[in-house]
């Protein structure tokens, strides 16, 4: 028996010989000392190879038709055997890949793998980022909910900033002029085909590459990078010291990928597939439309910039950013690659991590969005129950003051906290700046009736600070009781002032 | 190259001169872009098809004029014209409508200008918010605060035998 499948496996290599070809590929020869530092490429292939397989699977149930993907949905999440599961990993997966491609490409980036003569791997590696983050954008609008039909509006807003074509454009992601039957099946056939057949292209390239260049040697301080004796060096460490890739270097890469598997596994199995939304109803509007986690910080970014940066930074900021990665090894093939010589490399990595970081904590704090979630004020917060200050409180809640500021823990983020802002501002601070509104703040002239607004004010004033004026909500009283503010007067200056 | 041919062309074959060799050479060029226009052409226009394809005005009725109290901000849903078969609720479109005092009607897209999310009217406060980046507008529409650019879009609006009819149209770019 055993011979016969020798035999059989001789025969095929004798026509094909593949068995050589694969062993050869498998055990040539890589420089020594390579590390845990080097398993985050193969890991990135893991994790796209699960989301291949897993998202065949997926597409097997799967029906791209707008007005049924969600029922489909339904069915996959609830009904299908293991198809919770099954989602979770798709998207856990795809988590992991924007992740490794990221660690992947700050390690390559740190250790100045990317100069001579792998500039054109970094390439490679720079299209394969943007290609990853095409899948995450088009796969989450795969999840056909509300917040999918939404985010597909943004996108195509997005690409309607451009100058002449930015209408074109927008309607080409659409499918048309509204969001409607075309639109899902095209953003289907992008995700499932065209750019994963664009990633299996360039994986191609990415690996010959790594191939016909041999991976980097690990770097060392003081020894720079000279294309002139650079590949006689590098020949010279691969005959001296060369280890066969597998298995002497290939075990840590095994180990690793197996973790990132069980961890994907794990993390689908504990905390299952992002919830779906509400059906992808156009019509209906309570939504706050956000990005998956790895394009969250870019959302955050486009609230915090300066209204009138928006359309540059939409236009430009992606652009830049591949210019920058693109010129990368054309600037710095050559010279130091450790980083302890390269301050300025590891300096760069620093800020654009700690950039993203920020912006991603302030994307989960959303303090730009309104709190439309805001209840009112509790009578231990207001201080009293009846009379102007508890009638001002109730319109600062109604008017929707309280969805943009705070007081005493309560209320939103987007304007400033307003505890103590009877320490800051005078009424007659408080209703201009009611009557007038300001940068990011509505006017209310015209909004409030006189009355109100001396309520609102009254009630603004008692805001104080317990220590600054003890007993502030008394005293804010009694000046209401003791006569009315001169608003009418107010009203009519302000008015003028708009 | 010369003995390599002699020996290889029992049937008398002539090597092809430098000339002939660039002009097959070029033929082959020329017929492999041929054929790849020939496949593309179909290709690339079945994908952009869309952009070309016709979205005719239609006048959608929304509801009974004297149904929507004057002063009252709705959101009222309509479909897109023509939709496609399975394009089901994703061919539903919705409008801010108000009926003013004397009697006129305003449409106002839900389409944040800044980034198009759906913007909400608080009655209450008299004014639209934006769920994503605090965009807030007036009741007319204007802008309010945030980073909007400009005044929320309007649909046109016209009653029609008692019934309040909005023009359908393109998803407003900004």
């Amino acid at each position: 028996m055993m011979n016969l499948v020798r035999g059989l496996i001789d025969a095929f290599e004798e026509r094909t010989g593949l068995l050589k070809i694969m062993g050869d590929l498998a055990r040539h020869p890589v420089p020594p000392d390579t590390g845990w530092w080097y398993v985050f490429g193969s890991a990135t292939v893991v994790a796209f190879m699960i989301q291949v397989v897993t998202g065949i699977a997926l597409s097997t149930s799967y029906i791209s038709s707008s007005g049924d993907a969600y029922q489909a949905l339904q069915f996959i999440t609830t009904q299908a055997l293991m198809g919770n599961l099954l989602r979770g990993m798709h998207y856990f997966g795809a988590s992991a890949m924007v992740l490794l491609v990221g660690i992947h490409m700050t390690q390559v980036f740190v250790m100045g793998c990317y100069k001579y003569p792998r500039e054109f791997n970094w390439v490679t590696g720079v299209v394969l980022l943007f290609l990853t983050l095409a899948m995450g954008f088009t796969g989450q609008l795969l999840r056909w909910d509300q917040n999918a039909v939404w985010s597909i509006v943004v996108g195509a807003e997005q690409a309607g900033r451009m100058p002449i074509v930015g209408p074109m454009l927008a309607h080409f992601l659409l499918a048309g002029k509204t969001l409607g039957g075309a639109t899902l099946s095209r953003f289907f056939a992008f995700h499932v085909f065209f750019i994963p057949a664009l990633i299996f292209a360039v994986v191609g390239i990415h690996l010959y590459l790594v191939m016909h260049d041999g991976i980097s040697e690990p770097p060392v301080a003081g020894e720079p990078v000279d294309p002139a004796t650079y590949h006689e060096k590098y020949d010279q460490l691969i005959e001296k010291r060369g280890v066969p890739f597998w298995p002497d270097a290939a075990w840590r890469d095994v180990v690793f990928c197996v973790a990132v598997v069980i961890a994907i596994v794990a993390l689908a199995a504990i905390f299952g597939p992002p919830k779906l939304d509400n059906p992808p109803n156009p019509s209906l509007l309570a939504r706050d439309p956000a990005p998956d986690w790895y394009l969250l910080w870019y959302f955050a970014l486009l609230a915090l910039i300066p209204h009138k940066m928006t359309t540059p930074v939409i236009l430009l900021a992606p652009l830049v950013g591949i210019i920058v990665l693109l010129v990368v090894p054309i600037v710095s093939n050559t010279g130091e690659r450790h980083p302890r010589n390269r301050p300025w490399a590891v300096g760069a990595v620093i800020v654009i991590v700690m950039m993203i970081a920020t912006l991603w904590i302030e994307a989960i704090r959303e303090p730009w969005s309104p709190d439309f979630a805001a209840q009112p004020l509790s009578a231990a917060i207001v201080g009293v129950s009846g009379g102007p200050i508890a009638n001002g409180a109730k319109l600062f809640h109604e008017k929707g003051c309280e969805f943009c500021h705070q007081i005493s823990g309560n209320g939103g983020h987007r304007g400033p906290d307003l505890s103590y802002v009877g320490n800051r501002l005078t009424k007659d601070d408080l209703t201009i700046r009611i009557m007038n509104g300001g940068y990011n703040m509505p006017a209310y002239a015209g909004n409030l009736s006189p009355q109100d607004l001396e309520d609102l004010v009254i009630f603004l004033g008692s805001r104080r600070h317990p220590e600054a004026a003890a007993g502030a909500a008394a005293s804010g009283g009694k000046e209401s009781a003791s006569g009315p503010l001169p608003i009418s007067a107010l009203v009519a200056r302000s008015v003028r002032h708009r | 190259m010369t003995n390599d041919t002699e020996n290889r062309a029992p049937s008398g074959e002539a090597p092809l001169s430098p000339e002939r060799r660039a002009f097959v050479a070029r033929l082959s060029l020329g017929l492999m872009g041929l054929a790849a226009a020939l496949v593309a052409v179909p290709v690339v226009g079945f994908i952009i098809g869309p952009l070309i394809r016709k979205f005719p005005d239609v006048w959608r009725p929304v509801g009974k004029a004297e149904d929507f109290s004057v002063g009252k901000t709705v959101r009222v849903s309509f479909r897109d014209p023509s939709p496609l078969a399975w394009a089901g609720v994703t061919a539903e479109t919705a409008a801010w409508l108000r009926r003013d005092g004397s009697g006129n009607f305003t449409a106002f897209a839900i389409n944040c200008t800044h980034l198009g999310c759906p913007v909400r009217w608080l009655p209450d406060a008299n004014l639209f918010m934006c769920p994503c980046h605090g965009g807030v507008y007036y009741s007319d529409g204007r802008v309010a605060g945030g980073p909007p650019p400009r005044p929320l879009f309007q649909y046109p609006v016209r009653i029609n035998g008692g019934m309040v009819e909005i023009r359908t149209s393109a998803v407003p770019i900004g």
